[in-house]
């Protein structure tokens, strides 16, 4: 009963626990996927063939990878620790901190976009749904929501390509185009329409669940307009189950979608770390993984905390 | 003796299961997908032994043939056959004319003509039974007559060559059996894990289910990326890899179950009887688990088939000349322009298959779930 949620220092309290506890699971995080990847068979250098030995020697003491395992292991949580995640070894050009620099800007831009729009439509006809249950309407919405969850997004990528790119010439087949407009519509239309699904599925399914509610009952019974119960009251109680979905939609959306990045050829952080993958670009890899564990654990704790703001019944301990 | 009076005696009440199964089958959408996973499981099984093709076989004359009822050679696609054939063995074509449904084709050539060389007209996909009629007395010219061989690609062809039909089926195979058993790998993994956490309780659940925690925010897609990339493509460490990331639902929903059940009051009654924790395990804990597992594991199958068709998508999960929905999804991607059936039937098989498989887990949750009733 004391921990008021908004008392500023509990929230901040709690806050500050989350992230302390991260901090083993990062560490978890970035050894599994360091040991794992170096017990593998393969190296960064070994696939350029006729490679000479002292060229690869050099390359090698280099980047330190003429060491022993753990010493390379503490060599990387150093450079972690400050922030660097070290070069490319298969673009010399590039360190990993500068890919990322230009890969996720693009990444997030398309991610955020298509979890803003997934939302706001998912909503609208998830409610519209709960509120014409067992109506045409609610049909229509059901229908769409189990196509849109079931199709995989490597079958709706290609035939978005194939309608709006090679049928109606309205978008080009793919390509990022420095950003223009234009090459957004298909990838983000690829990564919103299953969120929509699920998002339309679960409002109509909590938003139908609140309406049955006590409260609901009382506001009709006060004689409160439509449009201030379903607003104001059984919308605040149906969002929980949306906010909770939301955060590692957001996560998996913002840190890029392998398959939409490589069908349209964007060049977003997914399709580095399926290259990465194929060259043992090891630091990339790495950086991807980390990076993408960050934004996970970032995004569960703003839904924790958001589920405190808009249900005050939970709390903090 | 007591055996028998056992069997003899009416049945009181009916079972979960019994009531779960009239259920699902008033379920119109859960009943039919039933049917339709089963046609299409048999069909991939079965179809590949009946259909005229071989999934390796290359037609090289039949490259990206459009799907069609009717037989191939079209009959203005002849022309080209007979050409390609005789220029294959180096003779000149003076002219081919259709007799009662044979070709007669009359070849002549500055040196005398090899009568084996109607092996070169063998070898066309078009024409078999080649045999000479004819020959010039200089061995200069020659009549041959060959059948024509009719062929049907109800699916098309890919873009070597190959039926798309029979390639579609055994991709489904792949598909249906990675499905099945990663699926099978997970709920093992799950169930295990869950059980021991939700049934020991205390501190070794805490840690169990600590750790379920942490490999919870582990960027999963990337690890069964790296697993796949770092340790070969191959057929069981794929759906090894698949299976042993997806178990973490399962875990968590069978620990809470566990945890439910071992609270409940017919526990603790069998317990106050004296009745063993093996046998409280056996008779109350995994009879009410069951439907939970059953459930989830409906809804873990496409969720694999899913997984692996996104790998074989990205080329890194079932190798060429096998083939999955997935690798054909990922051919047909990428030769929309001319030939969009390669995209649209492995599309259609994969994605009716996920809408069935998911009916069917919904339907059996409904079933199951005591809470609804």
């Amino acid at each position: 009963m004391s921990s008021q949620p908004f008392g500023g220092l509990v929230m901040l309290r709690y806050v500050l626990k989350r992230l302390l506890t991260a901090i083993p699971t990062m560490f978890v995080i970035v050894t599994l996927s360091f040991f794992l990847m170096r017990v593998a068979p393969g190296g960064p250098f070994n696939q350029e063939k006729g490679l000479n030995p002292v060229i690869k020697a050099n390359l090698e003491k280099q980047f330190h990878l003429d060491e022993p395992l753990v010493m390379q292991y503490l060599y990387y949580l150093n450079d972690l620790l400050h922030g660097n995640l070290g070069p490319s070894y298969n673009l010399p050009e590039f360190t990993v901190n500068e890919l990322f620099a230009k890969g996720l800007p693009i990444s997030i831009q398309l991610g955020a976009t298509a979890l803003v729009l997934a939302l706001f439509f998912g909503s609208l006809m998830g409610i519209a749904a709960a509120l014409r249950q067992n109506k045409p309407a609610d049909y229509a919405v059901i229908a769409t929501a189990t196509a849109g969850s079931t199709i995989p997004s490597f079958v709706i990528a290609p035939l978005i390509q194939l309608a709006f790119g090679l049928g109606l010439r309205w978008l080009p087949v793919g390509g990022w185009g420095d950003g223009a407009l234009i090459n957004k519509i298909g990838p983000i239309l690829t990564l919103m329409l299953p969120q929509v699904a699920i998002v339309a599925r679960l409002m109509r399914g909590s938003m139908i669940e609140s309406l049955r509610s006590h409260h609901i009952r009382t506001a009709r019974a006060l004689g409160l307009s439509d449009y201030a119960i379903i607003i104001r009251h059984a919308l605040r109680g149906a969002l929980l189950p949306v906010i909770s979905y939301a955060g590692p939609a957001a996560a998996a959306l913002i840190t890029g979608s392998i398959i939409v990045e490589t069908i349209f050829a964007i060049p977003g952080v997914g399709r580095y770390f399926v290259e990465a993958a194929l060259n043992r670009d090891y630091t990339l890899v790495m950086g991807t993984v980390v990076v993408i564990a960050i934004f996970t654990i970032l995004f569960n704790l703003v839904v924790d905390v958001l589920y405190a703001v808009v249900d005050p019944r939970v709390r903090y301990d | 003796m007591t055996d028998m009076a056992l069997e003899k005696a009416p049945a009181a009440g009916r079972s979960l299961w019994a009531d779960a199964w009239s259920r699902l089958k008033a379920n119109k959408a859960a009943f039919w997908s039933g049917i339709y996973i089963v046609v299409m499981a048999v069909v991939c099984i079965a179809g590949p032994w009946f259909t005229p093709h071989e999934f390796t076989t290359i037609y090289q004359d039949y490259t990206r043939v459009p799907p069609s009822l009717s037989s191939y050679p079209k009959p203005e696609m002849i022309d080209q056959a007979v050409k390609d054939a005789v220029k294959r063995s180096r003779a000149e074509l003076s002219g081919w004319e259709e007799v009662a449904g044979k070709i007669k084709m009359t070849v002549t050539s500055a040196k005398p003509i090899d009568e084996r060389m109607t092996r070169y007209i063998d070898r066309s996909s078009v024409f078999e039974n080649a045999v000479v009629e004819e020959k010039s007395d200089d061995g200069m010219k020659l009549v041959i007559s060959a059948d024509v061989e009719r062929l049907h690609f109800y699916f098309g062809t890919d873009t070597i060559g190959r039926d798309l039909l029979t390639r579609t089926l055994i991709a489904g195979r792949v598909s249906l059996a990675i499905g099945l058993l990663a699926g099978l790998v997970a709920v093992v993994i799950g169930v295990l894990y869950g059980a021991t956490a939700g049934f020991m309780g205390g501190k070794t659940d805490e840690v169990m289910m600590r750790i379920v925690d942490i490999l919870y925010s582990l960027p999963f897609i990337f690890f069964v990326i790296m697993l796949v990339v770092f340790f070969g493509r191959n057929f069981v460490l794929m759906f090894l890899a698949v299976g042993a990331v997806l178990w973490l639902d399962m875990a968590r929903i069978v620990r809470g179950q566990a945890l439910s059940i071992r609270r409940q009051e017919y526990v603790q009654a069998a317990e106050a009887l004296g009745v063993t924790r093996g046998g409280i395990l056996l008779r109350h804990v995994v009879p009410n688990l069951l439907g939970p597992v059953v459930i989830y594991m409906t809804l873990l199958v496409p969720q694999v088939i899913i997984l692996e068709s996104f790998l074989s998508y990205l080329g890194l999960g079932v190798q060429e000349p096998m083939s999955s929905w997935g690798v054909l999804i990922s051919q047909g991607s990428k030769n929309m322009p001319g030939a969009n059936w390669l995209l649209f039937f492995p599309s259609f098989f994969l994605t009716t298959t996920l809408f069935a498989l998911n009916f069917i887990g919904d339907g059996l949750r409904d079933a199951l779930d005591p809470k609804d009733r």
